[in-house]
């Protein structure tokens, strides 16, 4: 089932939280929502569940206005951080609650219990009591409970933040397995972790100022970001202001031949490119600065370079003789993996 | 030099004078025993001494031999217990209310409720004679209305009254812990189960009143046992007919002069005090609240 907003807009006390939001999550999508906090991510989550009434635009469920139904009549599953599990009741109960809610037979409400549980791998903790469950059990459970109702849309609100890191990667995996399974369950996914939306979204809409910044799949939105904010917040990124010139632009007194369609010679511009697609030495597109801040990662070098008072980041691969702090040095990028993005953002990278 | 320093005994000042820890017991034991356990001793004492003296359980047996007594007891427990009941009932909806049903001023009310409790109890009564009282507010628009010589409204010196106001004054006691419970609630708890399906009276009866019930447990064992020696409301309500077991030794030990009775039926009232108390930590310790 598809979620569908028509120019959703959320307010409290005049204050606007989700501004005129027009999104579509098509019937078996996982739409990530990314954003900083204060985005309007997890307001436009709760819009759907029903908890936020808007103050004006539609809410659809396939194709049900379900602008003023009550939660309770949505169908929908949700899943949030802190897992909300009942405490007095067993891992079993806590499963059927939607479906003795639903008034489903009780023969029926023991498979699917059984079924949930088994699916999300928490068969063998049916008649445990949530305090005795670790974080990421309890996780499942929550996952388990909101599958039993076999919802058509599944809501995920951070749901792995309240996880330590190792956890959560093992859970991400558990997560892309489930929405295998289940092909036809829409899940709406707010978080504010790029790695997670990257992993396991079909498309993200990215989120900033209670607006969406942008929507597209992770890979366009990576290689092609459409603005500053979307290439700064969806992966790293140099964003360095550029003058276009006739074939190409200029960073300071560097030339770069790169891509300039759509831009008006003379104009501002703010350069993308990722740390990763810049080399160190001679080639195409130099830049040529000061190394400030050297950083070992392991497999990478992560370079700091002061290129006319603009930081530029390079990573790359493990260098035996890494330059020294204050060394010049010469740094490129391939043409191809510089995209222009309208100006108006400054060289934060 | 870092091992100097930790070597150096630290508590060394406080560990100095070696005195048992017995003996820190003894001002609060001592205290207890002189303003509450003799006194309390000297109730039991002279509720075996009869005034035709020697020491014998005649007074016990004359006690609970008048028909006095067994009506007082009954009134006591049955008011007590009815009194529970309605303030854990009526308790429960209004803070249920006050707690999960946004309105204009609930901050104020529940702050309303923590004044409430530092009332006295003769307050409640007062007003209630205020409102409806033989010659109190609602009889008198009735009498005005109908032009009646009598109101319709007569109960106030009967045991419903008395229940009526201590229903009334103890409400807020199972209010203030359920309250409490209910702030700790979490409230993605009932958003996770209204979005499965729960309507709003499903979602009390099993997210929200299981959180409560060690809220509504110790509320309504501190209403018990205070109902149970409640003094002031009966009094207060002027009931000839409401006998309890505290009027009871107030009438038998001001009025009567029959101290050996007075103190038998207190005993008995402290005895069913105590042992509700007991019973209510069993259960309450088997619920694991």
């Amino acid at each position: 089932m598809g979620i569908r907003f028509d120019a959703v807009t959320v307010a409290y006390d005049g204050n606007v939280v989700l501004d005129a939001l027009d999104l579509t999550v098509a019937p078996g999508e996982v739409m990530a929502l990314l954003g900083p906090s204060g985005s309007g991510k997890t307001t436009a989550l709760r819009a759907v569940a029903g908890f936020v009434r808007p103050a004006s635009g539609r809410v659809f469920l396939g194709d049900r206005d379900v602008t003023d139904l009550p939660p309770h009549r949505r169908g929908i599953g949700m899943v949030v951080q802190q897992y909300a599990l009942f405490p007095h009741l067993r891992v079993e109960d806590n499963v059927a609650f939607g479906l003795k809610a639903r008034k489903v037979p009780k023969a029926e409400i023991r498979t699917r219990v059984a079924e949930a549980l088994e699916m999300t791998g928490m068969g063998a903790y049916a008649r445990r009591h949530p305090r005795e469950l670790s974080g990421g059990q309890q996780q499942r459970v929550a996952i388990a409970r909101a599958l039993a109702i076999r919802p058509g849309v599944l809501l995920l609100d951070e749901p792995l933040s309240a996880l330590d890191a190792q956890l959560r990667s093992g859970m991400l995996a558990e997560l892309a397995r489930l929405h295998r399974e289940l092909p036809d369950v829409s899940i709406l996914y707010v978080t504010h972790d790029q790695m997670e939306a990257l992993t396991l979204a079909d498309r993200i809409a990215v989120m900033d100022k209670a607006r969406l910044q942008a929507c597209g799949t992770p890979r366009e939105l990576y290689r092609a970001p459409a603005n500053a904010f979307t290439a700064s917040f969806v992966g790293n990124a140099n964003l360095l202001p550029v003058t276009v010139g006739a074939s190409g632009a200029a960073l300071g007194t560097a030339e770069l031949k790169i891509d300039t369609s759509g831009a008006a010679p003379g104009a501002s511009a703010t350069l993308c490119v990722r740390p990763h697609l810049v080399g160190l030495g001679d080639g195409p597109n130099r830049l040529t600065g000061t190394v400030t801040e050297i950083q070992w990662r392991g497999a990478t070098h992560r370079l700091y370079v002061d290129v006319d008072g603009h930081r530029v980041m390079a990573d790359l691969p493990e260098l035996r003789t890494p330059p020294a702090h204050g060394e010049s040095v010469t740094l490129h990028f391939a043409s191809e993996d510089a995209v222009l993005l309208p100006a108006g953002v400054g060289d934060h990278g | 030099m870092a091992s100097a320093t930790l070597s150096t005994p630290a508590k060394a000042g406080i560990r100095a004078p070696a005195v048992p820890a017995w003996v820190w017991a003894l001002p609060p034991v001592a205290l207890l025993a002189l303003v509450f356990l003799y006194p309390l001793a000297l109730v039991v004492q002279q509720s075996f001494q009869p005034d035709t003296g020697g020491t014998s359980i005649r007074p016990y047996a004359d006690v609970f031999a008048s028909e006095a007594f067994r009506e007082a007891l009954w009134t006591t427990v049955w008011l007590a217990l009815a009194s529970t009941a309605g303030c854990l009932v009526l308790g429960f909806v209004l803070a249920l209310v006050i707690a999960f049903v946004p309105f204009p001023g609930a901050r104020a009310v529940s702050r309303f409720v923590d004044v409430f409790l530092s009332f006295p109890s003769f307050l409640i009564t007062l007003a209630l004679l205020f409102i409806y009282g033989t010659v109190g507010m609602a009889n008198g628009l009735w009498t005005d209305v109908t032009g009646a010589a009598e109101g319709p409204f007569r109960f106030l010196t009967t045991p419903w009254g008395v229940l009526l106001a201590e229903i009334t004054y103890f409400t807020p006691f199972v209010m203030r812990p359920l309250l409490a419970a209910f702030s700790q609630l979490d409230t993605a708890q009932l958003e996770a189960a209204s979005s499965l399906g729960a309507r709003a009276p499903r979602i009390v009866r099993q997210v929200i009143l299981p959180e409560a019930l060690p809220a509504l447990a110790s509320g309504g064992s501190l209403v018990l046992v205070l109902c149970l020696n409640e003094f002031g409301i009966v009094l207060f309500t002027g009931a000839k007919d409401v006998t309890t077991l505290p009027m009871l030794v107030y009438g038998k030990a001001i009025l009567e002069s029959d101290y050996p009775g007075a103190c038998v039926v207190a005993v008995v009232n402290v005895l069913i005090s105590v042992g509700l108390y007991g019973l209510y930590r069993v259960v309450s310790r088997r619920a694991g609240a």
